[in-house]
């Protein structure tokens, strides 16, 4: 590309000058760079910002004219998605499901981490089989049986049937237990001179120093179980107790093929999410490398 | 560390190993038992032998299911090992702003499936932008038909599998790209190496061991795909239910009016052996490539 790109300035008429040739360069090579930039950008962002607009259109302006925006907003549809399905009750019933999930996953696999880190003790080797196996086991793959063992345990239409299949996923332990084998082990030997057990070790010592793991383990819960669809979809029989996921798709599916409607409650569903993500940006792609790399 | 009470470690262990035990390794051993048996939701079932089995051989919705399911990997998976990577190219420089981009690129990754999905069977119906756009730009002259033709929703249902995947292995393959030295680049450039003969020269190669953890992590997704197609299709899977996957189908079989169980089962172990085979395959492939 350098090539080409440097022969087509000695070509251009007014031959740069020795100094500015580098720049000029480089303010080309820049040009390409955020024209690209902003392609990806249209393509990737786009279709969230059409949906936005949409949103925010009025029964009266077309939504089929290439201009995404309408000359005055209204929030009307979101007010009908509200009158159409439960919404508040189904955006509560995310917000406990995927709270849940990820305060679940941090204790439990920072408990289960730790040991598998630290202790030595008979049948670990078992231990690590079990967590091993609930990774590679895809959850698709035992769907029905997992519906069949929910029912006998009277789960079926409840959120905590839909919280407690992963109340602890075979990943958050690999990532808790990753994290207790980086730190250096002396600490908590000085502290088991000082005569500290070892819950003492664990909750005083070992958990605070493992704290940015914890972060990355309990957002990957929290958005697992805010966009999952398909296990509340198999778990939750009655509208009045769906997620955000499988009402809004309910809605769409059910009710309205009103698009002003609909976008109105993918938006619904979308932001809170979004803004989770752009305040916790760090959180996330540090994460990515942690889940996607070690897992 | 030797615990201070024999019993303790267990302590510890017990609420995950619960969780782990009760929703994922008995529901997998008895997955296996009821494949042999002819249970419904209704309860009871005897064992049938091995009948699910050649009920699925003969069973035309599950060659259409498994059909789809290895098409979306084939199409999905290598767009998603090169794609990410041209893009992760893109935004490794830190140029200005460059954040901002990294960031929102990654915004599809967090939304959920049935908002992508609603998002683009929106863009994509007939009177949608996708169409508006072709038919302004006399690409087409009718609108194509994106939801309703099999095939075309089958396409539309990887274009979206691969739009929100882009973001994510975008990063991983950023981590990728840290590890390939600097030096490599500046000496080819100093040599007259262009753009295009460094990426395929250095990256590549940088980021060979990246790209198959990638196709494994894409296939074994792909190899799941449903929310797709159940939103996109809403729920139909298509004219016929033609363009259905093999856990639409799992889904339909086994927790539908019919509650088939036993042969939803059977169908269910069909897929995990596809997705070990898979992952078989990139094990072996990574070996061969520490032999070099």
């Amino acid at each position: 590309m350098s090539t080409t790109l440097s022969r087509r300035i000695t070509a251009r008429p007014p031959a740069p000058k020795r100094r500015s040739g580098g720049t000029r360069r480089k303010a080309i090579e820049y040009t390409i760079r955020y024209a690209l930039l902003a392609f990806v950008f249209v393509l990737l962002v786009g279709p969230f910002i059409w949906q936005f607009g949409t949103s925010i259109k009025g029964s009266s302006e077309s939504i089929y004219t290439a201009n995404p925006f309408p000359t005055s907003p209204t929030f009307e549809n979101y007010g009908m998605v509200a009158d159409t399905i439960p919404v508040f009750r189904y955006l509560g019933n995310s917000l406990i499901v995927a709270t849940s999930s990820a305060l679940l996953n941090c204790v439990l696999a920072s408990l289960a981490g730790y040991v598998l880190a630290r202790m030595r003790f008979r049948g670990s080797t078992l231990a690590d089989v079990i967590f091993l196996a609930t990774i590679i086991i895809p959850f698709e793959v035992i769907m029905v049986s997992v519906f069949l063992t929910s029912r006998s345990l009277g789960l079926v239409d409840s959120l905590l049937g839909v919280i407690l299949p992963t109340a602890v996923t075979g990943l958050s332990v690999l990532i808790m237990r990753t994290a207790f084998l980086a730190l250096p082990r002396e600490i908590e030997e000085a502290a088991m001179i000082d005569g500290a057990s070892d819950w003492q070790r664990f909750i005083r010592v070992a958990l605070p120093s493992v704290q940015g793991s914890l972060v990355v383990v309990a957002i990957f819960a929290f958005v697992f179980a805010w966009d999952d669809f398909l296990w509340p979809l198999v778990i939750l029989k009655d509208p009045a107790n769906y997620t955000l996921t499988v009402g809004i798709q309910y809605l769409s599916g059910t009710f309205t093929s009103n698009q002003r409607v609909v976008a109105a409650g993918t938006m619904i569903a979308v932001i809170p999410l979004l803004v989770l993500f752009f305040s916790l940006q760090r959180w996330f792609f540090h994460g990515v490398g942690e889940g996607g790399l070690k897992g | 560390m030797k615990p201070q009470y024999k019993w303790l470690p267990w302590l510890f262990l017990a609420p995950a190993l619960v969780v782990a035990l009760t929703f994922t390794i008995s529901p997998f051993l008895n997955t296996i038992v009821l494949s042999f048996t002819n249970s419904t939701t209704l309860g009871g079932g005897s064992f049938n032998g091995v009948d699910n089995y050649i009920a699925l051989a003969n069973s035309p919705q599950f060659w259409i299911s498994t059909r789809n399911t290895v098409l979306y990997v084939i199409v999905v998976v290598p767009l998603l090992m090169v794609l990410p990577l041209l893009l992760a190219v893109l935004v490794e420089r830190n140029i200005p702003g460059i954040g901002f981009f990294r960031s929102v690129f990654y915004s599809p990754v967090v939304a959920s499936m049935v908002v992508v999905g609603l998002i683009w069977t929106w863009l994509l119906s007939s009177d949608g932008a996708v169409n508006g756009l072709l038919q302004s730009l006399r690409v087409i002259q009718e609108p194509l038909p994106f939801l309703t033709d099999t095939t075309l929703l089958l396409l539309s249902c990887m274009m979206v599998t691969v739009w929100k995947g882009l973001g994510y292995y975008m990063v991983i393959y950023l981590a990728a790209l840290g590890n390939v030295p600097k030096e490599l680049h500046e000496a080819a450039q100093v040599d007259g190496a262009g753009g295009a003969r460094r990426f395929w020269s250095i990256t590549m190669p940088g980021v060979r061991p990246t790209m198959l953890l990638v196709g494994l992590l894409g296939s074994i997704a792909a190899m799941k795909v449903f929310a797709e197609i159940f939103v996109i299709s809403n729920g139909t899977a298509g004219p016929g239910g033609q363009a259905r996957s093999l856990v639409y189908t799992i889904r339909e079989v086994g927790l539908g009016l019919s509650g088939e169980i036993g042969y939803a089962s059977a169908m269910s172990l069909a897929l995990f052996l596809l997705t070990i085979g898979f992952s078989i395959l990139y094990l072996r492939s990574q070996r061969t490539d520490q032999m070099r």
